[in-house]
């Protein structure tokens, strides 16, 4: 990730294939977790129970497949500015998101077609990609 | 994105050809027919949504308020509830089936979704779903399992809004053995493994339920052998008779065993059963031939070659008792710490 990528976001330049989105660090709290659980209504005891999670084979209760598409949803209208619409988004889960970890999502324009940029995202933490994905998004008639 | 093919996968264990056939006669069955949202679109659930997100994107606030595209599976989600009342479909028989083959654990792998229209508060939802794919067993990191793709179409008001299609494994969570099993490894658990008795060596574990030491002595050349076996490895004679070893001996040489830790062999003489060292002894009797066996009395790292030892049997549990040869009191035992050098066996 380059510093151009954060003058690119947020500068007026129109998205290019090639240019970097601005990361996005989050921290990997056990409240995000649970609470995007809760929100997305997933109660599956492995994201909120640790012991339960244990039991399961895995170290922690770690964070669902919906707070992280709803996360990479954020980051990209973060990015993308307040009109664009996301018109497509698909994700595949890597290395889990366990409490105390650190998340950092980026993004790349890979083609624009018009108003309809492709972004390839990538969401890091300390065990390697926790999620890569696609998505087309609109960016609006006033975007930028 | 990453295509729906998975690279096929070694396994340690033959697929069976008929489980897997089974899990594919569910390809193209409809897993959710006319499912219906718990609530309709709605503010406090796409403001609790974007609370937890962070997400401060001003569409999704205000009179004009559209919901995140990413909360589409949310508003299909049977929450704490589940979804009640409805008929057990192909995707309850598909998870039995995989539940009952130890498939029992779940994660989410693959999401892909495509919005069409923008949820806003007072849509009605429905929703149909139907099994796309079930993979072949697959061997990941979490344990062996299989891919389930479905794929749900998403209406607003009857009116398609969205497609979801979803992946997730179902697979048996890799071996982790519980607290309880793994302190409980008291000799009321772990029992020593059963000796194997044959005709060669019957008479030999006769005598130790007697609480006979016996060895065996050539009908030919008299050479005394232990263990037992079917012939003289002197003069080559099968007759044999036995005489009862008196039951004084010494340490002839020895090993520690420190790991994998056995409980069944530490936890000798009222141990509390915590899985720990123990010595090999290879015991030379008084009557000149060796065996393998505990030595007793002593803790394992005070075994000392040369040092003297006597016969006991030790009933291990209800089934078998063993020979064991204990420590003695001699003054010297474990006096010189550099005569530990054995290692034999």
């Amino acid at each position: 990730m380059t510093t151009d990528a954060a003058r690119d976001a947020d500068g007026t330049t129109a998205p290019h294939p090639g240019q970097e989105l601005a990361p996005l660090t989050l921290p990997v709290t056990r409240t995000l977790i649970v609470a995007g659980a809760l929100a997305s209504r997933d109660y599956q005891d492995v994201h909120h129970d640790a012991e339960a999670a244990r039991e399961k084979g895995s170290p922690d209760v770690f964070m669902n497949i919906l707070t992280t598409n709803g996360l990479v949803g954020r980051y990209l209208t973060d990015r993308l500015g307040p009109r664009c619409v996301l018109r497509r988004l698909a994700i595949r889960l890597g290395a889990p998101n366990y409490p105390g970890d650190t998340m950092v999502l980026s993004g790349t324009v890979t083609a624009v077609d018009g108003d309809v940029v492709e972004v390839r995202v990538v969401g890091a933490n300390g065990l390697g990609h926790h999620v890569t994905g696609t998505a087309t998004v609109q960016l609006g008639t006033a975007a930028r | 994105m990453s295509g729906e093919k998975e690279t096929p996968e070694r396994t340690a264990v033959p697929a069976d050809a008929a489980y897997e056939r089974a899990l594919k006669a569910f390809e193209g069955r409809p897993a959710t027919t006319g499912g219906t949202g718990k609530d309709p679109v709605n503010e406090p659930m796409i403001r609790h949504w974007c609370e937890a997100m962070g997400d401060a994107h001003p569409a999704y606030r205000g009179p004009d308020a559209t919901a995140p595209p990413t909360m589409l599976q949310a508003w299909t989600m049977g929450g704490l509830a589940g979804h009640q009342g409805r008929a057990a479909g192909a995707h309850d028989a598909l998870f039995a089936l995989l539940d009952g083959a130890g498939y029992t654990a779940v994660v989410a792998t693959d999401c892909e979704q495509e919005y069409l229209r923008p949820l806003r508060p007072g849509d009605a939802i429905s929703y149909d779903s139907v099994i796309e794919s079930v993979s072949a067993r697959k061997t990941t990191k979490l344990g062996t399992g299989h891919f389930v793709t479905t794929r749900t179409d998403v209406r607003a008001n009857g009116e398609l809004a969205g497609t979801h299609r979803f992946r997730i494994l179902k697979y048996a969570p890799a071996a982790r053995r519980g607290p309880t099993e793994r302190d409980a490894g008291g000799p009321s658990r772990a029992k020593r493994p059963r000796p194997v008795v044959n005709r060669d060596n019957a008479g030999f574990w006769d005598g130790v339920a007697a609480h006979k030491l016996l060895i065996q002595r050539c009908g030919g050349c008299g050479r005394l052998r232990l263990p037992w076996l079917p012939g003289c490895n002197g003069c080559g004679a099968a007759e044999w008779d036995t005489v009862e070893a008196s039951g004084a001996g010494t340490v002839f040489s020895y090993v520690v065993m420190h790991h994998p830790p056995f409980p069944a062999f530490s936890a000798s003489e009222g141990a509390t059963g915590a899985a720990g060292p123990y010595a090999v002894g290879l015991i030379e009797l008084a009557e000149g031939v060796r065996m393998v066996s505990n030595v007793v009395g002593v803790p394992y790292d005070r075994v000392r070659i040369g040092m003297p030892v006597r016969l006991e049997f030790l009933r291990v549990d209800e089934e078998l008792v063993l020979p064991v040869f204990r420590a003695g009191d001699d003054p010297a035992a474990g006096a010189d710490p550099a005569a530990g050098a054995g290692g034999e066996g």
